[in-house]
């Protein structure tokens, strides 16, 4: 920004000047710089100053405000839910995205390419309708008997199902660039299946398990749609962060609603921060 | 489907071979394969179909099938959540698109300070809880709450509670979409046509129009309809900026949500079976467009 603000008041002499200095810092023509300045200021206007406000209030009250909030049994009872119901689902995403990606790469079977779709559904469903989904069969008249409605099962079940596609559709394609020849050595040299998995397998995959699993417990923290329908809302037992949020912001408690939704925030940058450092170093290493 | 083409990859033993090697299994694999099976039948498959099977069944003594389902879609409630959120979806992806395929070509092709900062920060959206953009938009752009309120009030705009937020919010969810698209296909392609173009006397907007526009269509295409899909479904930053009232900002989602509340589960369902049908022909969509794409390049 400031290039471009210093740029257009310069008159034409110093032209020369300014194309040294701009080979160094910035490409930018006359026109994509208008352009880079529109861009900017609709990504701050719906992004960065919205996401500031949030900080902003959620700091009205000082750090003490802040902590008391986060720390009220309420509030600190929904933050706890989340984070272990997210760290548990995230587990479970690690195990069984890996097993269905290995599936979908190594083992061929009649109707396989059904399965690819079946994987990105949950991607493409509304929110609202994945919880209206699970609720059909696992809800009130479930045809099968069970109902998950306002339990802690029935949140798992939510997040099971909005974040399956992550880890499946991050190891999938490391998976498919892995070299077989590589296993067939290992094996022929005397190793197990197991040793072959632990030693080889499992480090080529490790840096794509790692990003899925942050995508997903990303994706777990801050789910809400899902679960309005199936969570039930009730404090301290089936009361998640997103939805503490909004039961203040219907209370008019807005800068109790910016401090959760501090923390939230916090968890996105976070995983941006890991995806970013781990495909830095996977494109470090080739 | 790409087998026509070779690739450096194919260099070595054939992928016949490779495949027969790898497609070598013990009992583990039929496990696995059952396990896997069974886990997407009880997670996905089965939920989704009983949704399908609901949408068309008989409720309130009154018979199923196709005429009552059109009848819950055509009551005027519905008719106007899904004329609001397809209005909606249409802006908020003309505005992404836009936005999207400048922004690409500025971090592609350009060097500036603060490039990759906007590079990391572009994809902040979409991993910000919906709650927490609707209540950014909200703590921003409320006549009461908001830190631009004043101007709100001054010029008489309203942002939240009306159909600009709620455009403003589904942007916001969709916003990354076709950048991720895009980016990557301008980094493959080079800048080799776009110089040679240039120096042939081709102004910015020809060399955009003939050269670059053509290049990266596909992923432009691929990204507008995942924009679309994730603008027609978003519910929850929708729910915060809107009032979310019958025939008074009640989307599509929203609508299956009061119907789901207020007991009145049919008109739910029809709501979510037009909504799964949408997913489900949007992922038909980019899986047909996903060859074409690797088949380019």
């Amino acid at each position: 920004m400031s290039t471009l603000d210093t740029e257009r008041p310069d008159p034409a002499p110093a032209q020369p000047r300014l194309r040294k200095r701009r080979s160094r810092r910035s490409t930018l023509t006359r026109a994509s710089g208008v352009g880079l300045g529109l861009a900017v200021v609709w990504f701050s206007l719906l992004v960065l100053i919205p996401l500031a406000a949030v900080v902003i209030a959620a700091a009205d009250g000082g750090w003490s405000t802040f902590v008391n909030t986060i720390t009220d049994g309420d509030t600190a009872a929904a933050i706890r839910l989340t984070v272990a119901e997210a760290a548990l689902v995230t587990v479970v995403n690690v195990v069984m995205g890996t097993v269905i990606a290995w599936v979908l790469v190594r083992d061929r079977f009649w109707g396989k390419r059904v399965l690819e779709v079946v994987i990105d559904l949950p991607f493409a469903l509304p929110t609202i309708v994945a919880g209206l989904v699970l609720l059909s069969l696992y809800g009130p008249d479930s045809p099968v008997g069970v109902n998950v409605v306002n339990t802690r099962q029935g949140i798992f079940l939510a997040l099971l199902f909005v974040t399956l596609p992550f880890v499946v559709r991050t190891v999938q394609p490391v998976l498919l660039e892995l070299d077989a020849e590589v296993e067939e050595a290992a094996a022929s040299l005397g190793a197990s299946r197991a040793t072959i998995f632990r030693r080889i397998i499992l480090p080529a995959l490790a840096p794509a398990i790692t990003a899925g699993a942050s995508l997903a417990f990303a994706r777990a923290i801050s789910e809400f749609g899902s679960l309005v329908l199936i969570a039930g809302n009730q404090p301290r037992y089936t009361e998640v962060a997103s939805l503490k949020i909004l039961k203040y912001i219907e209370g008019d408690q807005q800068a109790a609603a910016a401090s959760v939704a501090v923390l939230l925030l916090l968890v996105a940058v976070v995983v941006i921060v890991v995806l970013d450092i781990i495909s830095r170093r996977v494109a470090a290493r080739g | 489907m790409a087998d026509a083409i070779p690739t450096p990859l194919d260099a070595g033993p054939t992928r016949e071979a490779r495949r027969r090697v790898r497609s070598k299994r013990g009992p583990l694999a039929y496990v696995l394969r059952t396990v896997v099976v069974l886990y997407l039948f009880f997670l996905v498959v089965w939920p989704v179909s009983v949704v399908v099977q609901r949408a068309f069944a008989p409720t309130d003594g009154k018979p199923g099938g196709v005429g009552p389902l059109w009848e819950r879609l055509t009551d005027p409630a519905a008719i106007y959540a899904f004329n609001l959120t397809l209005t909606i979806s249409f802006w908020a992806v003309v505005i992404n698109t836009i936005f999207g395929v400048g922004i690409s070509l500025l971090l592609v092709r350009h060097r500036f300070p603060g490039r990759r900062a906007l590079s990391v920060l572009i994809d902040l959206p979409m991993s910000v809880s919906p709650v927490v953009i609707g209540l950014a938009l909200v703590l921003t752009y409320s006549t009461s709450l908001g830190i631009f309120g004043d101007v709100m009030q001054a010029t008489g705009l309203r942002i939240i509670n009306s159909t600009p937020g709620l455009i403003m919010a589904t942007a916001f969810v969709s916003l990354p979409l076709v950048i991720r698209e895009v980016v990557p296909v301008l980094e493959e392609v080079g800048e080799d046509s776009e110089t040679a173009a240039k120096s042939l006397g081709a102004n910015g907007w020809q060399t955009f129009w003939r050269i670059t526009l053509p290049t990266i269509k596909w992923a432009v295409v691929y990204g507008v309809v995942l924009s679309a899909a994730r603008a027609i479904g978003e519910y929850g930053a929708v729910r915060i900026v809107s009032r979310g009232a019958e025939f008074n900002g009640e989307t599509a989602t929203l609508l299956i949500q009061n119907e789901y509340q207020a007991f009145n589960e049919a008109a739910a369902y029809a709501a979510a079976f037009v909504l799964v049908v949408l997913a489900v022909l949007a992922l038909v969509v980019v899986t047909v467009i996903r060859p074409q794409e690797s088949h380019r390049s």
